[in-house]
């Protein structure tokens, strides 16, 4: 070594110390996380993200899978930093000079916005830890969410507004951070910049510009945000010539029949008779979350209140709604019509082919202008028509139902609309084809689709979308959307409220909104979405001297004051229309939008795939629901059982042929409740490019697609369908395995675990639930060889509290949103397709589905019960930890200690509610960065090989005893509001403290409704249950029910 | 070795005067019997196969737990509800073969029951290579096995005790006591055996090994006495261990309130089966091995008759059990217990229920003829059902009781994986790759003991 290389050496060395101590302070503890992202940022790593992640094939349903893909990932990583084999450069860190406003570290802040479906919105609030969303609840103060009346002695009254939401606004949080989403703009799949693209579209633009746009098209789905819809409106009168288009697939083109376009809204709570026709308003319908809470105002027997509304349904397939009703009626699709033009008829003649109808009728005539028919977007426009017509007749317009005008900045037929878009593509009109949103590739029926032979036809196609789609695919322009939380919009809720959406976090990769992708087709190319939603709504405002006060204010509330749709009057036409021709042979297929992904747009959502669908508990797939008969004709077999044991999960594979042809191959799925002859399969699924999760061409298909058999002129039902057994076999993953109505030994000998009886035995006989156990003052009945929990054990002063839960199985419909909110709060992992085949799957909280009644085909009742941790009060869990990892805490709370747990498991055995899950992997993925920033701060995050149950949100509980001890006082009642509560639209669910005799749980529990679940083992359970009442019409009785099941309980 | 002329006790019926040690043999023939196994007979190559496959298979359980605690306890065909199967019950099926040993050695010690003397020293090897494979399912079940150590009352940091109401505790303490007091009787057994061998062991590996085993052995009527009582006093301690063992492993599932393990049935019925078992491997090997090496005349057909029948009255036992838990079930009037036992015979998991029936009440029902317990065939195809029987036995016990319990919204099925049986077959490896290195390196039969039943002993006396 020459002298000259030993000095440089000194040097370099020297320089090295130097950085070393001037680093000294951020080094410790910060090291990993700084040179994680530096390595991320190693060319390496880009490639390995654009080309490893969407090839890695079914990562996210096979757990083995994605440790390999986790593994070659660390490698990835481990071998990029490698290459450098230097020390990390120094790099400082520096607190905040000006703290933010309003910020406390460790404390998270929530802003109102709004998630838009179908258009509409659904007005929430948003958790910001340190500026990252972590967790959508509804927005209490939105005027849809406004407290309802009740008076004040009933321990319903929350005075309050409703945090209720839905799954999938809930779920979109996961949206915003999966790692699948679209990240660049490309061309013909080469990375491009927006310049780029602004000036493809630019000079794409000047050919238009001479023949007035007569090539420039644009399709988008439902627009109700009224800045987008102007701007498009704008967009028409720069090229007049110029077409908009708007299609999606679960539209509600069949509303429009009052001689044009209406918005019907409806006031549940001061209705006493419902009937629905199809319509599933409690769970699946814009306004489902107020409707729910609505019409559950209607059933809450206290002792103040002694009155139930009444649900009739009628309905071609069960839906949540009909598990929640009185009497519900399934028939073929084919029958609704003649049942309610009978309905709607001025004068019946002759015996009725359905006796109920009578006393229906009747009944309904008996509350006029207090009852409500209500028929479901799938139906018909016909349908819709008899149904305004009825309403009319029992003088509900006006009282409870509300006609408005439509949401839609420009309502269309979307069919018809699709249908011009078709025809322009086939006759080589179109030019420039913008796609904003949707995924028409996928989801537009056989008969319009818009395969590669028709978009070929246009010269250009440029796609907005937050995913690399099956449309992407197709189109030479991709453009990332920017997720809602990550952009300005406006949007309007089911009643027309408009919510000002502001953005949680910049966009996280380069997404752009829709208002951003439309201003480029403007003069004014580069206007942030900000300029253009704040300029819409300055220009609405016009007289409003302080429009920067009034802007802060609805960004702040997360709506406009008063800007609901005034109600209008319309004059209600006789429908004049001949029967519809009567049933072809075969089959009749019923199509519905899946329940927990929607039309297939939330198939890359982990949460909502792994989410049981409400009554047939499937996930990861969509099934053919068919009948116990029908599948006796089908594939033979009357249990979804499968034929030889172990085999359970599997069921036959069917193929479904429409009218026209097309053939589609499907799991069968029996469901109790299924009329005769029907199949009803799910739209959304057998995405091929929908992401690690949903689907890509490497991994297996998920689910089947529907859309192959669907039709434009038959987009819910066809007749004359031909269904037939393969032969083959499915593996399906259920959750809640189907022996319930199977074995004869369950159903002769009922188990005490739904209360459910009549609202009449119940004020008659009085109550089923058993008196108060769970009273800690009461001796129980069995004594226990060991002590009693010692209470007093709190430290000296201490407020000695007793939290508890009330769950009021009388309200439940259902909705999955606890489960969601349970999974997003609590950073509960999803396993994957296969670890749920083997009953793995992790939620905190489910909601057990139960039928009554003896007949499969027939049940005489569906009841949810959603069941957390019990907290016991004698857990047999406790004792049998041999670490003491699940302990009883001092204010009554069954504590899990995942650092001490060892895993043996035995907890979960001894467990009678089995609600306790154990991480058998490593679920978490404790890798991706975009899901550590997901995560909720205040919980642990899990690892391999723990048992892990509800806390009763004790983050929750600790933060409101904090907040109370500094200021001195008790936590008070409603303070602490756990996350499957919050979220809950029909308050099944009470939280608080039951060492306070007046707190709305404490009231809840002295219900004589109240009743321990399995209380017969002396586990004093914490969480009691309110029993489920019915109100049957006692006019019609089995007798008068004819062949159709009824939902009287016997 | 010249093949000997047959004699009646060493094969067919057997009559109550029926030696249990052929009286031609002398104190030198019997040391000389027993001790040329070890240092003078050439190793043969059945040995060689039989270890081969054995530690083929040992490996194979080495590769499973290597996966296991690497992947995780997934692997594994376990969920929720069945969040013990195969793993628990193997636990539970080892614990209970390693029941005979010591039942003959410190039971029938203390009972005086001489034929014992030629099984006692195998049996207690046995013992001692099943709660070694016992032993390893409890740490390895755990999600966190690297942790397995916080299960034992140490004083730590964190000022925690393990949980003492937990049955999963008292299994430590159960397990540990009886594998360390098992493992002590059977090397104060095997001193003065040392000793022989290391004066008749011709290398000097063996000289030393053996002679460092033998602690200084020198057979000095002191040491004699030391010995008898430290083996009396050692037999007095395992007594009470036989039937404890087993007991808090029943607490296990007793303890629990799911139906199908609340019972209070459990203690007795698993010691019985346990002893059961014990005695079916106990046969299960014995047979073969006396075979093999010409052991006739230690191991005479009193022995067979003697093990035939207490597996008998075992099995009468644990037929009770049985029947005692059905009774049960439609006495009690509970649902969830009635339902519990109609789930047992006509569930998804009904084979597994009438095949335990078949194989632990029907088929050593044979026993009772004179005839089938002459035949070693026989009563080796017997003991061999009813190991498969016992194992089935804590299958029905401990999968069919958990996937339906009390809400049917949250019951399963269970069905062990490709990784649960490469660990049961991996032990069954490691077992017998214990026993063979048993056989090979050290007498299994105890030299002196035999001494003291001859004949000639007896007219010393």
């Amino acid at each position: 070594m020459s002298d000259s290389d030993r000095h440089i050496n000194f040097k370099l060395m020297r320089d090295h110390i130097l950085s070393l101590q001037d680093a000294e302070a951020p080094r410790t503890g910060k090291k990993y996380w700084r040179s994680l992202e530096e390595l991320a940022d190693t060319p390496e790593f880009r490639e390995f993200v654009a080309r490893e992640f969407p090839q890695q094939a079914e990562g996210w349903n096979d757990p083995l899978e994605r440790r390999t893909f986790i593994k070659l990932m660390g490698a990835s990583l481990a071998l990029a930093g490698m290459s450098g084999c230097v020390f990390q450069p120094p790099e400082k860190i520096v607190p905040y000079v000006n703290q933010p406003e309003e910020h406390v570290p460790g404390k998270p802040l929530f802003f109102a916005t709004a998630m838009p479906l179908l258009g509409v919105a659904t007005p929430i609030l948003v958790r910001s830890n340190e500026g990252r969303p972590t967790k959508i609840e509804g927005n209490p103060d939105h005027p849809n969410n406004q407290p309802l009346d009740f008076p004040a002695e009933d321990p319903y009254r929350d005075p309050r507004g409703s945090s209720a939401t839905d799954i999938f606004s809930q779920a979109a949080i996961l949206d915003l951070y999966d790692p699948d989403r679209s990240q660049t703009i490309t061309y013909r799949e080469d990375i491009r910049t927006w310049t780029q693209f602004v000036g493809a579209m630019r000079s794409a633009l000047d050919e238009q510009r001479g023949k007035q746009g007569a090539g420039l098209r644009f399709l988008t789905e439902t627009i109700i945000s009224p800045s987008l819809g102007a701007q498009l409106n704008e967009l028409r009168q720069a090229f007049p010539q110029a077409k908009w288009h708007q299609w999606e697939p679960s539209n509600r083109d069949n509303r429009y029949v009052l001689g044009g376009p209406v918005n019907t809204t409806y006031r549940f709570d001061l209705a006493q008779r419902v009937l629905s026709i199809d319509s599933d308003f409690l769970s699946a319908m814009p306004g489902t979350l107020r409707y729910a809470r609505e019409f559950f105002a209607r059933r809450r027997v206290s002792e103040a209140n002694r009155e139930m509304n009444r649900l009739y349904v009628i309905e071609p397939t069960p839906s949540n709604t009909g598990a929640c009703a009185d009497h519900t009626w399934t028939v073929k699709p084919s029958e609704i019509e003649s049942i309610v033009r009978e309905l709607a008829a001025d004068s019946r003649q002759g015996l009725s082919q359905y006796p109920w109808l009578e006393p229906l009728m009747r009944d309904l005539e008996q509350h006029r202008g207090s009852s409500i028919v209500v028929a479901g977007d799938n139906q018909p426009a016909l349908i819709h028509g008899l149904v305004h017509s009825l309403n009319n007749k029992l003088g509900n317009v006006g009282k409870t139902v509300f006609y408005t005008e439509p949401l839609e900045v420009n309502p269309v037929n979307q069919r018809q609309s699709l249908q011009e878009l078709v025809d322009d593509l086939d006759a080589g009109r179109v030019d420039l084809l913008v796609i904003i949103g949707g995924n028409p590739v996928h989801s537009t029926p056989i008969d319009q689709k818009l395969d590669l032979t028709r978009l070929e036809k246009a010269k250009l196609r440029v796609h907005l979308s937050e995913y690399k789609d099956e449309t992407s695919e197709l189109c030479h322009w991709h453009v990332p959307a920017a997720h809602f939380l990550e952009t300005w919009g406006d949007t309007r809720s089911f009643d027309g409220t408009v919510t000002i959406m502001q953005p949680l976090i910049e966009p996280l990769h380069e997404g752009k909104s829709a208002h951003e992708l439309l201003a480029v087709f403007s003069d004014q190319y580069d206007r942030k979405p900000y300029d253009i939603v704040k300029g819409y709504w300055q220009s609405q405002q016009t007289g409003n001297a302080d429009f920067e006060k009034w802007w802060r204010q609805s960004i702040h509330d997360g709506f406009i004051p008063n800007s609901a749709l005034p109600t209008k009057t319309v004059s209600i036409p006789t429908l004049q229309s001949e029967p519809s021709p009567s049933t072809a042979g075969g089959y009749e297929l019923v199509f519905r939008t899946d329940p927990s992904i929607y039309d297939g747009r939330f198939a890359n959502n982990g949460w909502l795939q792994e989410l049981p669908r409400p009554l047939t508990k499937v996930t990861w797939d969509n099934v053919a629901i068919v009948s116990p008969n029908t599948a006796q004709q089908i594939a033979g077999i009357t249990t979804n059982r499968g034929a030889v044991k172990g085999r359970e999960h599997y069921v036959p594979l069917i193929d479904v042929t429409s009218p026209q042809g097309a053939t589609l191959r499907a799991p069968m799925w029996i469901m109790p409740g299924q009329p005769d002859g029907v199949i009803t399969v799910q739209l959304g699924y057998g995405r091929r490019l929908a992401g690690q999760v949903g689907g890509n061409p490497d991994g297996p298909p998920i689910g089947f697609d529907a859309y192959k058999i669907r039709t434009a002129f038959e987009p819910w039902f066809v007749k004359g369908v031909q269904a037939r057994n393969t032969g083959q076999e499915y593996a399906l993953a259920t959750t809640q395995l189907h022996f319930n109505l199977e074995d004869p030994n369950f159903s002769h000998e009922p188990r005490d675990i739904v209360r459910s009886q009549t609202l009449q035995d119940f004020l008659h006989s009085g109550s089923q639930g058993d008196h108060p156990t769970h009273d800690r003052g009461v001796t129980p009945e069995h004594p226990s060889i060991y002590p009693e929990y010692d209470y007093k054990n709190q430290a000296e002063n201490a407020p000695n509290y007793a939290w508890g839960m009330a769950l009021d199985l009388n309200n439940c419909i259902g909705c999955n949103a606890c489960t969601i909110a349970c999974q997003s709060e609590n950073n509960i992992p999803i396993v994957g397709k296969t670890e749920v085949i083997r009953s793995r799957e992790m939620h905190w909280i489910r909601v057990d589905t139960y039928y009554q009644g003896d007949s499969p085909s027939m049940p005489e009742g569906t009841s949810f019960m959603p069941v957390p941790c019990m907290h016991c009060e004698k857990a047999p869990c406790e004792p049998v930890c041999p670490v003491h990892a699940t302990v009883h805490s001092a204010e009554g709370l069954n504590d899990m200690v995942y650092n001490r747990c060892v895993g043996t498991k035995y907890c979960s055995n001894n467990c009678p509610y089995k609600v306790r899950r154990f991480n058998f992997f490593l679920y978490q993925d404790w890798d991706e960065p975009l899901y550590q920033l997901r995560r909720n701060p205040d919980v642990s995050v899990r690892s391999r090989g723990v048992m892990e149950k509800c806390t009763y949100c004790v983050q929750r509980i600790q933060n409101a005893k904090i907040q109370a001890e500094l200021e001195n006082r008790r936590v008070g009642d409603g303070e602490i509001v756990t996350a499957c509560q919050a979220v809950c639209p029909t308050d099944v669910i009470v939280f608080g403290d039951i060492n306070d005799p007046q707190s709305r749980v404490s009231r809840l529990k002295a219900d004589q409704r109240n009743y321990s679940l399995l209380g017969e083992l002396n586990t004093q359970p914490r969480t009691t249950y309110l029993s489920h009442l019915k109100n049957p019409n006692p006019e019609i009785t089995p007798e008068t029910t004819g062949v159709a099941g009824t939902a009287e309980h016997g | 070795m010249a093949e000997e002329p047959q004699k009646p006790y060493m094969e067919g019926p057997m009559h109550s005067t029926t030696p249990v040690i052929d009286p031609g043999l002398t104190f030198a023939s019997v040391t000389d019997k027993i001790s040329s196994i070890v240092l003078k007979r050439k190793t043969s190559l059945a040995w060689f196969f039989g270890f081969a496959i054995s530690f083929a298979l040992f490996q194979l359980m080495l590769l499973a737990i290597t996966n296991l605690v690497f992947v995780g306890i997934g692997l594994w065909g376990v969920n929720v509800p069945v969040a013990w199967g195969v793993d628990i019950l193997n636990f539970v099926w080892w614990i209970g073969i390693g029941h005979a040993g010591t039942l003959i050695s410190a039971i029938l010690l203390l009972l005086r029951q001489r034929w014992r003397t030629s099984i006692n020293r195998f049996a207690e090897a046995m013992t001692l290579f099943a709660v070694a494979q016992a032993g390893m399912y409890p740490v390895f079940h755990l999600g966190r096995p690297w942790l397995m150590y916080w299960l034992f009352p140490y004083p730590n940091t964190m000022g925690i005790w393990p949980q003492f109401r937990s049955p999963l505790m008292w299994d430590v303490f159960a397990v540990s006591t009886y594998a360390t007091v098992s493992a002590m009787f059977w090397f104060v057994g095997l001193i003065p055996d040392f000793a022989t061998l290391r004066d008749r062991a011709r290398s000097k590996p063996f000289q030393i090994l053996y002679g460092a085993l033998a602690m200084g052995w020198r057979g000095s009527a002191r040491h004699w006495h030391r010995y008898e009582m430290a083996y009396l006093l050692l037999a007095g301690l395992a007594t009470p261990l036989v039937l404890s063992v087993h007991t808090i492993v029943s607490f296990d599932f007793a303890v629990g309130i799911i139906p199908g393990w609340h019972a209070t049935i459990f203690p007795p019925y698993f010691v019985a089966g346990a002893i059961y078992a014990g005695f079916a491997m106990v046969l299960l090997l014995t047979i073969p091995l006396r075979r093999f090496y010409g052991l006739e005349g230690f191991i005479t057909m009193r022995h067979m008759h003697n093990m035939a029948k207490v597996m008998l009255a075992t099995g009468l036992i644990v037929g009770y059990g049985y029947i005692i838990e059905a009774f049960f079930g439609w006495y009690s009037g509970n649902k969830y217990e009635r339902f519990m036992i109609w789930n047992r015979m006509n569930g998804p998991y009904n084979l597994y229920y009438w095949a335990l029936i078949l194989c632990n009440i029907i088929a050593p029902q044979f026993l009772w003829s004179k005839k089938v317990r002459s035949n070693l065939v026989a009563l080796w195809i017997i003991s061999f059902i009813v190991s498969i029987g016992m194992w089935l036995e804590r299958f029905v016990i401990v999968v069919t009781s958990l996937h339906r319990d009390y809400l049917p919204s949250s019951w399963g099925m269970y069905q062990p994986t490709v990784w649960d049986w490469s660990m049961f077959i991996g032990t069954i490896g490691f077992f017998f790759t214990l026993l063979f290195l048993f056989i090979r390196f050290l007498p299994m039969i105890s030299i002196f003991e035999m001494r003291t039943i001859l004949p000639s002993a007896e007219v010393e006396e």
